[in-house]
């Protein structure tokens, strides 16, 4: 299958009073059509912005520096402005974590709709574009969605709201959809909810997700393929499985371990030492290196490379393939 | 909403009552008008004539009743100088003052927040800083400094407006305002402009503050996901969004520029309301004094009211919570 989204070598960096910020530096992967791709790691790792990076929409002091982000083969990167205006909402669309801000207060839902479908079809009749917002409140499980669509946002609740979300990213039929933590600011039955029926609409209209999240049991869940952010690069990717029942970077596995779990009832967690270092100040070599159990001489001077461990996984670390010093 | 309007009009008459007590207390204790209205040469039975006249031998206490009562009646009472009923004497300057701070308004609105929009969005570039930097010189010199210096200017050196005046005026849509002739327009320019300095300031601030606030949200980011243009963004996303504290700042403090316009309209001859008021009290007038500052009591008040209901057009979320 041909990927929709390749993402080379992306280097995202703020330019900051302080110095340069890689919030984003050197990642890599791919999103084939329809598939959904977990992006996972901490808050700060860069995997927001590298949503934004897709997006073009990283805000000043933030530029992207480097490398290619080649959408069914066109480089969003070099595009100019117009070019990303027309694909944004259109081709690749995005959700945001908070449901409560994403809304404009002040706008109904519908004129927040309609000037969605108006902004890539200028020729649609008002009450056509109407039609369509109202057959994709529908199909979001809104009830009454004529009436809803009168409505402000305040009048939502927050399940509700992040639904007029997805519906509005749905509206015109994109190829790729970035989910940014779509979940992490709702109750869980809610979750499981909007899940539930992004899973099925993606399925349905043969979308391809990028689903960015800190929460492992979600990904889980939903991806086909996972990809573990730290420090602005991608430390570990493969199929959603394999990498979960064995993660091979330490990172990941550390991840794992903090995640509670039945097998390991009464034990207590296994929590990741230390913080993420600064992003201003990244130590020269492996990133991980103060946090990791098995570090080397070889990670305090190089940085990883991407190694090839077979069934389509990726790790970033050079003590690939031995076993945990523990 | 008409138990609103009808509570809030309740609290404004209490509010005109209190006024009228500080009002007329005030005026009997500044000055006697007897002084400035008899002639020195008048004999004592002249002298106490007048004084019988306009009511001046009762008690203040008596007098106040009086007023109230005739308030009632809508009477404000006559002008010592000139005879009349103060209220149609500050009726018959009112159009000029309104036409003079509404063109201030305007001018401050359409001037004021496409600068500070533009002021927001630029923080750093170099036209910001300038328009700042002139939004504190707005604030901080005063107006009739100002005043004068734009009629050195414009008028004296330049001479492209008319000094002092009001202009010729015409009369449509049975509004008679300067605003419909050329001569009337080039005369209101500079002392509007000279009013709508202060206010152009404060709208610039707002605006810029209301801008780097709102553009960092959320939803102006989702907006531009949806891939609107940035014209659209800026238009209605961010402007529907930074109006609602502009208005009520606008909306209140259009009372305080009818109320400033006194000195504007000393400083440029212009026959409104303020230049009443002063002569006014220069002549110890008294019913036109308690009549202005009742009115401009009512209109701000009434502004407030205006403002209030306003509100609840911009902001659907104020307008849910009035209704339960």
């Amino acid at each position: 299958m041909k990927p929709i989204l390749q993402i080379e070598n992306l280097q995202t960096h703020f330019f900051t009073k302080a110095g340069v910020v890689k919030a984003v530096d050197g990642v890599s992967f791919d999103i084939n059509a329809g598939e959904v791709v977990g992006l996972v790691g901490e808050s700060g790792s860069g995997k927001s912005i590298t949503g934004f990076s897709v997006m073009g929409l990283v805000d000043a002091p933030g530029k992207i520096v480097g490398g290619r982000i080649m959408f069914q083969g066109e480089d969003i990167a070099a595009m100019s402005p117009q070019q990303l205006q027309s694909l944004r909402g259109n081709r690749i669309s995005m959700i945001f974590q908070d449901p409560m801000m994403t809304l404009n207060p002040v706008l109904r839902v519908e004129t927040q709709m309609v000037e969605a479908i108006k902004a890539h079809d200028s020729m649609i009749s008002k009450s056509e574009a109407r039609a369509r917002a109202r057959d994709a409140l529908g199909l979001v499980g809104i009830s009454a969605p004529e009436e809803r669509m009168r409505a402000y946002p305040h009048q939502f609740s927050g399940g509700m709201r992040q639904r007029v979300s997805i519906a509005i990213a749905m509206l015109n039929r994109p190829d790729l959809i970035i989910a940014d933590e779509p979940t992490t600011a709702l109750d869980v039955t809610i979750q499981g909810q909007v899940i539930h029926e992004m899973q099925r609409l993606c399925e349905v209209t043969k979308t391809a997700l990028l689903w960015i999240t800190h929460d492992l049991a979600v990904v889980a869940g939903i991806a086909d393929r996972i990809c573990v952010m730290y420090a602005g690069r991608v430390v570990e990717q493969g199929p959603i499985a394999s990498t979960i029942s064995q993660p091979l970077h330490p990172y990941t596995r550390g991840l794992m371990g903090s995640v509670p779990s039945q097998n390991r009832r009464g034990q207590p967690l296994q929590q990741i030492d230390g913080m993420v270092p600064s992003l201003l100040n990244l130590p020269s070599g492996c990133a991980f290196q103060n946090r990791c159990a098995m570090v080397s001489d070889k990670c305090l001077s190089e940085i990883p490379e991407p190694i090839d461990v077979g069934e389509q996984r990726l790790v970033r670390c050079v003590n690939v393939g031995q076993e945990p010093a523990s | 909403m008409t138990a609103f309007i009808l509570r809030r009009s309740l609290q404004s008459l209490i509010v005109l009552f209190v006024m009228s007590l500080l009002v007329f207390g005030g005026v009997n204790m500044v000055g006697d008008p007897v002084d400035m209205l008899i002639s020195p040469e008048a004999d004592q039975m002249e002298i106490d004539r007048v004084i019988r006249d306009l009511g001046l031998d009762r008690p203040v206490t008596e007098q106040y009743w009086y007023f109230l009562v005739n308030a009632f009646k809508g009477e404000l009472g006559r002008s010592f100088i000139f005879g009349e009923p103060a209220l149609k004497l500050i009726i018959q300057r009112m159009p000029a003052t309104m036409e003079l701070a509404l063109f201030s308004l305007l001018l401050a609105v359409v001037f004021g927040i496409p600068l500070g929009v533009y002021a927001g969005l630029k923080p750093e570039g170099k036209l910001s800083r300038t328009i700042m930097a002139g939004s504190i010189l707005g604030f901080s010199m005063p107006t009739f400094w100002v005043g004068i210096l734009l009629i050195m200017f414009f008028s004296v050196n330049l001479g492209w407006f008319p000094s002092t005046g009001r202009g010729e005026t015409a009369t449509y849509f049975g509004m008679t305002s300067s605003i419909f002739t050329a001569d009337g327009l080039s005369h209101l320019f500079l002392p509007a402009f000279n009013l709508a300095l202060f206010k152009l300031s404060s709208v610039i601030r707002l605006a810029r503050a209301g801008t780097r606030e709102v553009i960092l949200q959320d939803y102006i980011k989702f907006a531009r996901a949806k891939g609107v243009q940035e014209s659209r963004v800026i238009r209605v996303h961010l402007l529907k969004n930074i109006m609602i504290p502009i208005v009520t700042v606008i909306g209140l403090e259009f009372g305080s520029l009818i109320a400033f316009s006194t000195v504007t309209e000393t400083v440029f001859a212009w026959p409104g309301m303020g230049k009443l008021i002063i002569d006014s009290i220069y002549n110890l007038d008294r019913p036109i004094i308690v009549a202005y500052l009742m009115i401009i009591v009512l209109i701000f008040v009434t502004l407030n009211l205006v403002v209030d209901i306003l509100y609840s057009f911009l902001d659907p979320r104020v307008r849910i919570k009035g209704a339960k």
